[in-house]
C-alpha cells in the first residue's frame, strides 16, 4: 500500500513538473514573430513521418544512424512497457499483462530485451565516441562545459536504465524458476535474453536478495524514466519531443527562397507611387513601420527560429558541413542555434521573474553572436540540408544581418560599395547600366 | 574560323517589339554575364546555343538591372526590394512569360522571391534549357572526340543544387559529351560551396585557416579532372582562382556547361 502511494506521488510529481516546464517553453517560443506555417497539411504530415519518425536524414551517415536507431526504437518499445509499470504501480499487481496477453506478452518483452541489448551496445559506443575518439564535431569550442556534460549525462542515464531493465527481468526470472515470483506458479517466463542470463547471473543470490534486486530494478527503471522525462526540458535531449513539431512546421519551399519583408515592400511601393502622400495620416488599421527591421534579439526572430533552438540536439552535422567552419572561420551554425536557445532561456526567465517588459540591456547579437560570425556565412544552405530535424540556422543569420545593415548601417566596407553600386547603377560593380549590352560586340 | 566571324544575333525586347515581334523566352544575362570579362564569354556561349537552335529570344540590354540577390543576402532588403519591384514592373510591361538565366543566383531570386511580389513567369537555368534542347533533338553534339578520354567533374552551384534541387539537368548535359563524368567526394546535396555565395563574392573572407575555394579546388584535383564544369559565373571565378593557386592552369580548365556544349557542337 505504501509503495502504491509512493508510486502515485512519483507519477503526479513527474508528469506535473514536466507539464510545467513544457508550458514555460511554449511561452518562450511564442515570444517570436508571427509566421504562417498552417498550409499544406498533408505534405507536412508526410514530411514528419519521413524525417522525424522515419529519421530519413540520419541515414546519410549509416553507422551513427543505425546505432541511433537502436536507441530510438528501444526507447519507443520500452515506452509500451511503461504502461504495464504504471498499471502495476497503481494496482499493486505484478506483470499485469502477462496473464492477459500470453505469448504476445513474451514476444513483446523479448523484443524489448533484444532492443535494449542493442541500445546498450550503442550507448557504450556513443560514450567512447564522444569522449575517447577524436570526432571533430564533438571537440569544438561550443561543446565544452555544460553541453559536453549534458551529452554524457544522457548516455549514463541510458546505461542505468538498461541495467535496471535487465536486473528487473533477470531477478524475476530467477525467482520464477524457484516458484518465488509474484507471478503464480513456477518455470521460465521465456523472455529471450533474461531466460538465458538469469541462470548465469542471478542463481547465486538467495530469494530475499533476488526480491530486493527485482524491486530495485523496477523502481530504478521507473525513477530513471521520470527523471529523464524531467531532465529533457533542460537538455539537448529534448529533441526527442521537438523533432516532431519542428519537422511538421519546417519550410517546404525551395531552400533558396528567402522571405520578403512585407514592411519593406510597402515602403518601397509607396516610394514608386506618384499618388502617395507621405504627409497623409495613415488609414485606420494600416500597418505602420515595424519596431525593427531584422533581428537584434530573440524576440525579433520568428517563432519557428525559436522552436529550432529548442529542437537542436547539438549533433554538429550542420557545422561539419559548413564551408566557413571547415576553413577555420569563426562561424558554427550549431553555435548560432545554441546561442539562440541560451539567450531565449535568459529572456524567458527575466520575463517570468521581473515582468514582461523587463530589459536586461543584453541581446543575441553582440552578447552571444558576433558580427564576424554572421558575415562569414556564404548562405550555401549546407547546414539546413544536413540537419536531421529540420532546423534552419540560415534564416537566423540573415535576420541578424538585416538588423545590422538596415538598422545600424554596419556592413563590411566592400559590401557597402557593392550596395551603393546596386542602388546607383543597378549592378554590384561600378558599370553604367547603359553598357549592359556591350558584351555582344566585344 | 568562320564561326568566330558569325555575328551573334542578340536583339533586345524593345527592338523586337518595335518590329512587332515578341520573344518566346527572355535571356536574363545578369550583372556578371554583362560586365565580368570571364562571364561575358559564358553569355556568348549561351547565345551561340540559342542562335543555333533558332530560339526566338531577346535580352533586356540597357533595361536590365541587378536582380537584387547580393543585396538581399547581404541583409539590405530595401536595396533588394527597389530592384525587384522595378524589374517586375518592366517584365510585366513586356508580358514576359518565360526567362532563362545564365546565373543560379538570378535564377533563384527571379524564380522564388519575385512571385510573391507580383511576378508571374516561368524561370529556368541555362543548363535546364540546354538539357531540354538536347533531349528534343534540336541541339546535336557532333562528338568529334574533343573530350575523348578526358575527365569532367561538375561543381554544383549552391543556388542551383541545394537551393532549388536541380542536380540532374547539368549532369545529363555533361553525359552527352564523349568524356567521363566523375563526381567529387562532395557532390549534389553534399556539394561544397565555392565560397562566393551570400554576397561573399564582393568582400574579403573572414579570418580563417584557408580560403573556401582552395578547399573546393582540392576536391576537383583529387579526382584528376581535366575540366571543372560550372553553372555559375561566381563559381567559375572562384574555381579558376583555385586552379591558379595550385598552378594547374595547363592541366585543369574551368568552363561553364554552356561553353563545353557550344564547343562540342562546333558553334
Amino acid at each position: 500500500m505504501i509503495s502504491q502511494l509512493l508510486f502515485f506521488i512519483v507519477l503526479v510529481v513527474g508528469f506535473g513538473f514536466f507539464s510545467f516546464n513544457i508550458s514555460k517553453i511554449r511561452k518562450n517560443i511564442s515570444l517570436g514573430k508571427p509566421l504562417d506555417r498552417s498550409d499544406k497539411k498533408a505534405e507536412r504530415i508526410k514530411t514528419t513521418l519521413l524525417v522525424a519518425l522515419g529519421q530519413k536524414k540520419m541515414f546519410q551517415r549509416i553507422v551513427p544512424a543505425l546505432l541511433h536507431l537502436f536507441i530510438y526504437v528501444a526507447f519507443l518499445f520500452t515506452s509500451t512497457e511503461l504502461i504495464e509499470i504504471i498499471a502495476d504501480g497503481i494496482s499493486g499487481s505484478h506483470r499485469f499483462f502477462l496473464s492477459k496477453l500470453g505469448w504476445v506478452y513474451v514476444l513483446l518483452i523479448s523484443t524489448i530485451e533484444v532492443l535494449s541489448a542493442l541500445a546498450f551496445i550503442s550507448t557504450l559506443y556513443f560514450l567512447v565516441r564522444r569522449n575517447l575518439l577524436q570526432v571533430p564535431r564533438f571537440k569544438m569550442s561550443e561543446m565544452t562545459g555544460w553541453p559536453k556534460l549534458d551529452g554524457n549525462i544522457i548516455l549514463y542515464l541510458e546505461i542505468v536504465l538498461l541495467v535496471c531493465v535487465f536486473t528487473m527481468n533477470g531477478a524475476d526470472e530467477a525467482l520464477f524458476l524457484q516458484g518465488k515470483s509474484h507471478v503464480a506458479g513456477s518455470g521460465s517466463f521465456g523472455f529471450l535474453i533474461s531466460s538465458f542470463t538469469a541462470p548465469y547471473f542471478f542463481n547465486y543470490f538467495d530469494v530475499e536478495t533476488l526480491i530486493v534486486l527485482e524491486r530495485v530494478g523496477w523502481w530504478g527503471h521507473i525513477l530513471v524514466v521520470f527523471g529523464f522525462l524531467n531532465y529533457l526540458p533542460y537538455s539537448k535531449h529534448f529533441h526527442i519531443v521537438m523533432a516532431f513539431p519542428n519537422t511538421y512546421f519546417s519550410n517546404l519551399n525551395s531552400k533558396g527562397a528567402f522571405n520578403n519583408l512585407s514592411s519593406v515592400k510597402e515602403e518601397v511601393v509607396k516610394m514608386f507611387d506618384p499618388s502617395f502622400d507621405p504627409y497623409a495620416t495613415p488609414a485606420e488599421g494600416e500597418q505602420s513601420v515595424p519596431d525593427r527591421f531584422g533581428a537584434k534579439d530573440v524576440e525579433d526572430l520568428t517563432w519557428k527560429s525559436l522552436m529550432d533552438a529548442y529542437t537542436c540536439t547539438e549533433c554538429g552535422r550542420c557545422t561539419s558541413a559548413c564551408p566557413a567552419s571547415q576553413t577555420g572561420k569563426l562561424l558554427s551554425p550549431r553555435k548560432i542555434i545554441m546561442d539562440t536557445r541560451d539567450r531565449l532561456e535568459e529572456v524567458g526567465a527575466n520575463k517570468r521573474i521581473n515582468g514582461p517588459d523587463f530589459k536586461d540591456n543584453k541581446s543575441l547579437l553582440g552578447d552571444y553572436i558576433t558580427e564576424e560570425e554572421i558575415w562569414a556565412c556564404t548562405s550555401c544552405n549546407a547546414c539546413v540540408q544536413e540537419c536531421p530535424v529540420s532546423i534552419d540556422p540560415l534564416s537566423i543569420i540573415i535576420d541578424l544581418r538585416r538588423y545590422l545593415v538596415m538598422e545600424e548601417s554596419k556592413v563590411p566596407s566592400e559590401l557597402a560599395g557593392m550596395l551603393t553600386n546596386i542602388e546607383n547603377n543597378g549592378a554590384p560593380w561600378q558599370f553604367a547600366q547603359a553598357d549592359r549590352k556591350n558584351w555582344v560586340d566585344e | 574560323m568562320s564561326k568566330e566571324i558569325t555575328k551573334l544575333r542578340v536583339p533586345t525586347v524593345a527592338e523586337m517589339i518595335a518590329n512587332n515581334e515578341r520573344p518566346d523566352i527572355l535571356f536574363w544575362v545578369g550583372c556578371a554575364g554583362s560586365f565580368d570579362d570571364r562571364a561575358k564569354k559564358i553569355s556568348k556561349a549561351i547565345v551561340k546555343i540559342l542562335n543555333y537552335c533558332n530560339i526566338k529570344f531577346a535580352i533586356l540590354g540597357p533595361e536590365e538591372s541587378c536582380s537584387g540577390d547580393p543585396a538581399k543576402r547581404a541583409g539590405n532588403e530595401f536595396a533588394f526590394m527597389m530592384q525587384a519591384i522595378q524589374n517586375i514592373e518592366l517584365l510585366k510591361g513586356y508580358e514576359i512569360q518565360k526567362i532563362v538565366t545564365g546565373c543560379p543566383h538570378c535564377f533563384n531570386t527571379l524564380k522564388n522571391e519575385y512571385p510573391e511580389l507580383g511576378a508571374d513567369f516561368e524561370v529556368v537555368h541555362h543548363t535546364q534549357l540546354i538539357n531540354q534542347l538536347i533531349r528534343e533533338g534540336r541541339l546535336l553534339l557532333k562528338g568529334g572526340g574533343k573530350f575523348d578520354g578526358k575527365k569532367i567533374t561538375f561543381h554544383d552551384p549552391c543556388y542551383l543544387g541545394r537551393a532549388n534541387d536541380v542536380y540532374e539537368a547539368p549532369r545529363e548535359v555533361l553525359e552527352k559529351l564523349d568524356a567521363e563524368l566523375v563526381e567529387m567526394k562532395r557532390s549534389k546535396a553534399k556539394g561544397l560551396c565555392c565560397g562566393a555565395g551570400g554576397a561573399q563574392m564582393f568582400k574579403e573572407a573572414e579570418k580563417g585557416s584557408k580560403e573556401i575555394n582552395i578547399e573546393r579546388t582540392e576536391d576537383a584535383i583529387e579526382v584528376n579532372a581535366d575540366y571543372i564544369a560550372t553553372g555559375c559565373p561566381f563559381c567559375n571565378t572562384m574555381m579558376t582562382d583555385g586552379i591558379k593557386h595550385f598552378e594547374k592552369e595547363e592541366k585543369v580548365k574551368v568552363l561553364d556547361i554552356a561553353e563545353l556544349i557550344a564547343n562540342a557542337a562546333d558553334l
